[in-house]
This record gives structure tokens, C-alpha cells and sequence, in this order.
């Protein structure tokens, strides 16, 4: 079972807009590491919006680890993002309000099957050996809105990959930093993908950032559009 | 549910400032209504337990609200008056314990007189079972003693000792001085909150000494007096009409009405029945607590009319709650859709909405029940000696229970608006806000 299936499927925003995407067949092989790539406006994030469920396509047909998300209702497509995805928004997305530590938490706190993931370590115990990974240890309890840039970054990782969803969606989320920063946040990233055996789609319309990935597609190409 | 809990609460701390408005904004509409309904309940007991302990009230034959507005609020004209033999027959029945009589007709500045003998200070009950004391002084005992009220006392700056002149007649303005009979104050009572801090106590025999020569209904004419040519004449009135002015109960042989205690309560249906049916004089006995419900009824739409107008205010209260609510909707769209993200859900996102508003509510509540108990106990004191109601807090009541859950169940349907709101909102709109 491939971890991503996309079949005929078509995208526009309204009914009488243009078409945005147009993609006949795409697909993803478990574990696999896929750098996406292309100029802003190619429709990246629209795509990845679809294989997250948070958009429903106008045509064709998405599967995610197996399941047509268009079959789940909004609801059951909220439910299987937060049990099998792990999705890192460019604009990290963090709870305002919350802490470091339950932002990073929440998709396991709101989900008992990604907490099961985690086997015999506690949530907490969990978070902390991520936290250190990630190294942001020392920032655990402060409030999100304290962080920098970069270490805001992190936590929207942490909290991605904290239950070890078998599908990691990263955004753009490398545009805030400079090179040296940037290849030093993915080689992490996908070391820590792999200690989670997750599958990783990473977009960006940086091409300089594909050979660290196993596999790059450049989507103007899957796009007939 | 722990979750939700926390992320609601965590939610309104985040907006401490509005959250704290709204609190306050239902907290006031809250200690207001339950404020009017504390004042409401003490108004109708201050009025249902003016007078306690008495069984029957005992008059000439008319309406029984005119008898108990003359006899206990002192309002009105009694319209007759009964005669002492009959007040005699009734106060010596097997089946009675103590009567209390009442003689009406004269007032001193616009504050009644009442005849009446010691059994008034020994066996008068007010608020289930206090009795008359004295703040200062003693029980009048001779025919020229005169007992004060606290409020006469407190209005008029009288003290012991004090002589005063009474007034035959019933109106504030009074029809004619009885100035060569002047009273001597030889007591003030305590403050009860009740009609009787507003009258000034005579004996019997005072109120019979002061109207000697009267028994034709007007003042004896004597020599110097009638030249004078006194104040009732001056103002152009007959003595005929003297009589519907103030019928009064002069000298020793009538009074105007008598209270009554029953040894047995259960014998004042009996009682009443027999005084009602008494052949020697036409006589009407009523039950103070049933005509004091009937006349209590009459003023009951004032009760609505307050109830309502606190109704709408806690409304307001809490129609400004979803006023807050709902405009921090388009602000919260990215936060809402960033837990749908993390796979909150819709409904649970509209859950938070409604928990929010929830807390608000209850929150609103809570402050305003500490606000209005506060209020009760810094105030009860100054509203008591001010208005004489009677205003404790003990506990809440059925009536009170009943406004604050309602505010909740409110609350929570209104909370339902921007849930419903947040449910309808599309995750792709959440996440594409730009901050």
C-alpha cells in the first residue's frame, strides 16, 4: 500500500473558477522521502492541502495510507489527519495560548491512536526526548509567542512528528531561514522522520534543497494545468 | 472533555481583558436581578410579617382590607367604630388567649394615635415573634402619657419628657387641637420597621380624657373656647362633617377594633365565624394573613413589572457576552483552524464556543452572586434602618437557583451561535489568514 495514491484528480476553488490542478496519477511508496518542488503559484500547497483532506477535490480521487479521504466527511477527515498526519505549515500554525509543551502534545491529546504509537513512554517523557532531539529543551514551558523564529519552527516540527504519524506534510516551512540554517532544520527533520518511519512529502520552490531528499518531483510536470 | 475544558479556559485567559468585561457585564446584570428579587421577597415579608401571633382581627362591620390597613399599616379611616362591651365579651371567650384593642381618631403632625392598653406591649408580635420594646422610657400609664414610635421619636427630635398636644382628626393638616391637654413622652420604642416606629401610643384612658364632653362628636363647647372660635371653624367646616372626616372611638365606651389571639389556633375559623354571626352588634373578624395575601395580590404586577425589567437586563448582559464572543470569530478563524489541523473536528471546535460562553455565564454568575451577597451584607443594615426591609442572605432560594440556571442554559444556547458559526467555517479559509 502506497502511502499516497492520487487517481484523475482535479482542483478548482469555485465552481466557475479556473482549474488549479490537473493531475492524472501520482503516487507515494511508504518510507519514501519526496522533495516537491516548483515556482510559487504552481498550486504546491493547494496539493498538499488536498492529500491533507483540508481541501475536497473537485474530481478524481485521493488516498492517503490506503483510505479516499473524499469518503470521510469533514469530521472523519479532521479525525484521520490528527490520528496519521503530521502537517508543518509554513506559518508554523502554534496556538497562541498555549505553551510549548501542549502545543507540541495536542495532536496526541486529541487522539488516542497516535498516543498508542508511543508505546510504553509517556506523553511527556515522549515530548522531552523530541524536545531534545530537536533542541528545544530548555524552552518547554515557556509560552510559543516567547520563541524565535527558529525555534518556533521546531515545536511545529515536534508536534508534527509526535506520535510518529505515518505521513509527514512540510509546507514550506525552510523559508524563514537562511542556507546554512535551513539544510542543518531538514537534515534534522528527515533524521527524525526516520526514527518515526514516516513517510515525508516536503514542498518548497527551492530546488537547491532536493538532493536531500530520496525522491524530487517537480510538480509543473504532474500538473497538467 | 479535559482537554476542551482546559483549551476554553486557556482560550478566555488569552483574552483577559474582554473576558473580564463580559464577566463583569453579567456579574452586574446577575447581582441586579437577584438583587430586585432579594428586595422583592424582603419587601413581601417585611409586609406579611407586620404583625405575627395575631389570629383575628375584630371590627365594625365593613370591608376587611379597610380593617387591616387602619388597624396594622394605619392607612385610612376606620369606618366605625365597635363598643366596649362587645370588645369585652370577645376579650373574656373561653376560647381566647389575649386581645389587644385598638382606638383610632387622633394624631399629632400627621402621625396616628392608637389607644390601646398594656396588653399591646406585652402579647404584639411582628417578624414571626418579636415584640415591642422600649428604646428608651416606660409604658404610658397615666391618662396624659404618651409613648413614641421610633420614627415619630427620630422625626420630630422628641425625647422624654417632651410635651405634646394631639390633634383630633386624621390628616396630615388634623381638624382641631386638643392644646389644653397636652402629653408628656414618657417613652420611645425600638425600631421595628414595621407601621408602628410611625404612630404615638396612649392608654385608654388617655384617648377617653382628651375627648371629654365630646360624646356628641364634637368638642365641648366651653366658655373662651367656643369665643375663640377654634381652628375647625376657621376653616369653615361643621362638625357634621367632623364625623365622616374622623370617626373616631371617643371616650371609654367604643373603640375602633381589637386584635385576638386564639389559645387554640385551630378555633379561629370557629372564632372568626362566630364574631362575624354576632347578633349583640354587627361586627367583622378577618384572618390578617389571608387579607394581608389579598392585599398583597393587589400590588403583585409591580413585582412583574421588576421582575421583567431585570429579565432584560441580565438579557443585555447576556447578549453583550455574544456580542464578545461572535466579534473575536473572524480574529480566531486561524486558531480554529489550526486545531482542526491537529485534527480537532468541527464539533469540537464548536464545543470550545460553547464552552467559552459556558465559563462566561458561569463566571458572570458566580461574581454576581458573591456581588450581590457582599452587597446584602454591607447594605443590609442602612436598607433596614432606611426602608425597613428586611434584607439576609441565607442561602440561595428555589426562585434564585432557578434565574442562575436559566442564565446558564442561556448561555449555553447562545454560545451556540458562534459554534454554529465556527462549525461553518472551512478549514482551508482558517489556515490561509494571514496574522
Amino acid at each position: 500500500m502506497d502511502a499516497i495514491t492520487i487517481r484523475d484528480l482535479e482542483f478548482r476553488y469555485r465552481k466557475q473558477a479556473p482549474l488549479v490542478l490537473q493531475v492524472p496519477s501520482f503516487s507515494l511508496a511508504q518510507g519514501e522521502h519526496c522533495f516537491l518542488y516548483g515556482p510559487s503559484g504552481c498550486g504546491k500547497s493547494t496539493l498538499l492541502s488536498l492529500i491533507a483532506g483540508v481541501l475536497e477535490p473537485t474530481q478524481g480521487r485521493v488516498e492517503v495510507l490506503g483510505q479516499d479521504l473524499a469518503g470521510l466527511g469533514r469530521s472523519g477527515r479532521d479525525r484521520f489527519r490528527g490520528e496519521n498526519i503530521g502537517y508543518i505549515f509554513q506559518m508554523f500554525n502554534l496556538i497562541p495560548y498555549l505553551s510549548v509543551v501542549d502545543n507540541i502534545e495536542l495532536a496526541c491529546q486529541l487522539h488516542s491512536k497516535r498516543r498508542a504509537r508511543l508505546g510504553q513512554a509517556s506523553l511527556r517523557q515522549a515530548v522531552e526526548d523530541l524536545a531534545q532531539a530537536l533542541g528545544i529543551h530548555g524552552v518547554l514551558g515557556r509560552p510559543v509567542t516567547e520563541l524565535s523564529v527558529g525555534q518556533q519552527q521546531r515545536v511545529a516540527v515536534a508536534r508534527a512528528l509526535l506520535g510518529a504519524p505515518p505521513l509527514l506534510i512540510a509546507d514550506e516551512p525552510t523559508s524563514a531561514l537562511d542556507t546554512a540554517h535551513r539544510e542543518q532544520f531538514l537534515s534534522l527533520l528527515l533524521a527524525q522522520a526516520d526514527r518515526a518511519d514516516s513517510t515525508v512529502l516536503f514542498v518548497s520552490h527551492d530546488e537547491s534543497l532536493g538532493p536531500l531528499f530520496t525522491r524530487q518531483v517537480r510538480l509543473p510536470e504532474l500538473n497538467r494545468v | 472533555m479535559r482537554l476542551m475544558l482546559r483549551l476554553a479556559a486557556l482560550s478566555l485567559r488569552n483574552r483577559w481583558l474582554a473576558t473580564s468585561l463580559t464577566v463583569v457585564s453579567i456579574a452586574l446584570s446577575v447581582t441586579l436581578l437577584l438583587g430586585v428579587e432579594a428586595l422583592r421577597r424582603s419587601a413581601r415579608e417585611s409586609f406579611a410579617s407586620t404583625i405575627s401571633q395575631t389570629d383575628l382581627i375584630v371590627g365594625a362591620r365593613g370591608g376587611s382590607l379597610q380593617l387591616l390597613l387602619t388597624t396594622v399599616f394605619r392607612i385610612g379611616q376606620p369606618n366605625n367604630n365597635i363598643s366596649m362591651k362587645s370588645y369585652e365579651a370577645w376579650a373574656k371567650h373561653p376560647a381566647v388567649a389575649w386581645t389587644i384593642p385598638i382606638s383610632l381618631g387622633d394624631s399629632h403632625r400627621g402621625f396616628r394615635v392608637v389607644g390601646t392598653d398594656e396588653n399591646f406591649y406585652r402579647h404584639y408580635r411582628f417578624r414571626r415573634d418579636r415584640q415591642v420594646e422600649f428604646a428608651e422610657g416606660r409604658l404610658p400609664q397615666a391618662a396624659r402619657e404618651v409613648v413614641l414610635g421610633a420614627e415619630v421619636a427620630r422625626s420630630l427630635g422628641y425625647t422624654l419628657g417632651k410635651q405634646i398636644v394631639l390633634t383630633h382628626g386624621m390628616g396630615a393638616a388634623g381638624i382641631m387641637d386638643h392644646d389644653d391637654k397636652p402629653f408628656t413622652v414618657v417613652g420611645i420604642l425600638a425600631r421595628t420597621a414595621t407601621p408602628i416606629d410611625r404612630s404615638i401610643y396612649i392608654t385608654l384612658e388617655g384617648v377617653e380624657a382628651i375627648h371629654e364632653g365630646w360624646e356628641d362628636g364634637a368638642a365641648p363647647l366651653e366658655p373662651g373656647h367656643a369665643d375663640e372660635d377654634h381652628d375647625h371653624a376657621a376653616e369653615g367646616k361643621d362638625h357634621e362633617e367632623h364625623d365622616h372626616d374622623h370617626d373616631h372611638a371617643e371616650g371609654g365606651e367604643q373603640i375602633t377594633a381589637f386584635l385576638l389571639r386564639c389559645k387554640n389556633r385551630p378555633d379561629s375559623l370557629r372564632l372568626l365565624r362566630e364574631i362575624n354571626t354576632f347578633e349583640a352588634e354587627p361586627l367583622t373578624a378577618i384572618l390578617p394573613g389571608v387579607t394581608m395575601s389579598e392585599l398583597w395580590g393587589t400590588v403583585s404586577y409591580v413585582e412583574g413589572v421588576l421582575r421583567v425589567i431585570s429579565v432584560f437586563v441580565v438579557g443585555v448582559g447576556l447578549l453583550g457576552m455574544l456580542v464578545a464572543i461572535y466579534t473575536t470569530l473572524n480574529e480566531r478563524r486561524r486558531e480554529m483552524a489550526i486545531l482542526r489541523a491537529v485534527g480537532a473536528g468541527p464539533g469540537m471546535v464548536a464545543g470550545l464556543f460553547v464552552l467559552e460562553s459556558l465559563y462566561l455565564a458561569a463566571a458572570g454568575a458566580g461574581l454576581g452572586l458573591a456581588l450581590h451577597i457582599g452587597s446584602i451584607r454591607f447594605l443590609q443594615d442602612v436598607v433596614e434602618q432606611k426602608y425597613g426591609l428586611f434584607l439576609r442572605w441565607e442561602g440561595l432560594a428555589a426562585g434564585e437557583i432557578y434565574y442562575l440556571a436559566a442564565l446558564l442554559g442561556v448561555g449555553l444556547l447562545l454560545g451556540l451561535v458562534p459554534a454554529w458559526r465556527a462549525y461553518r467555517n472551512s478549514l482551508a479559509d482558517g489556515l490561509s489568514v494571514k496574522l
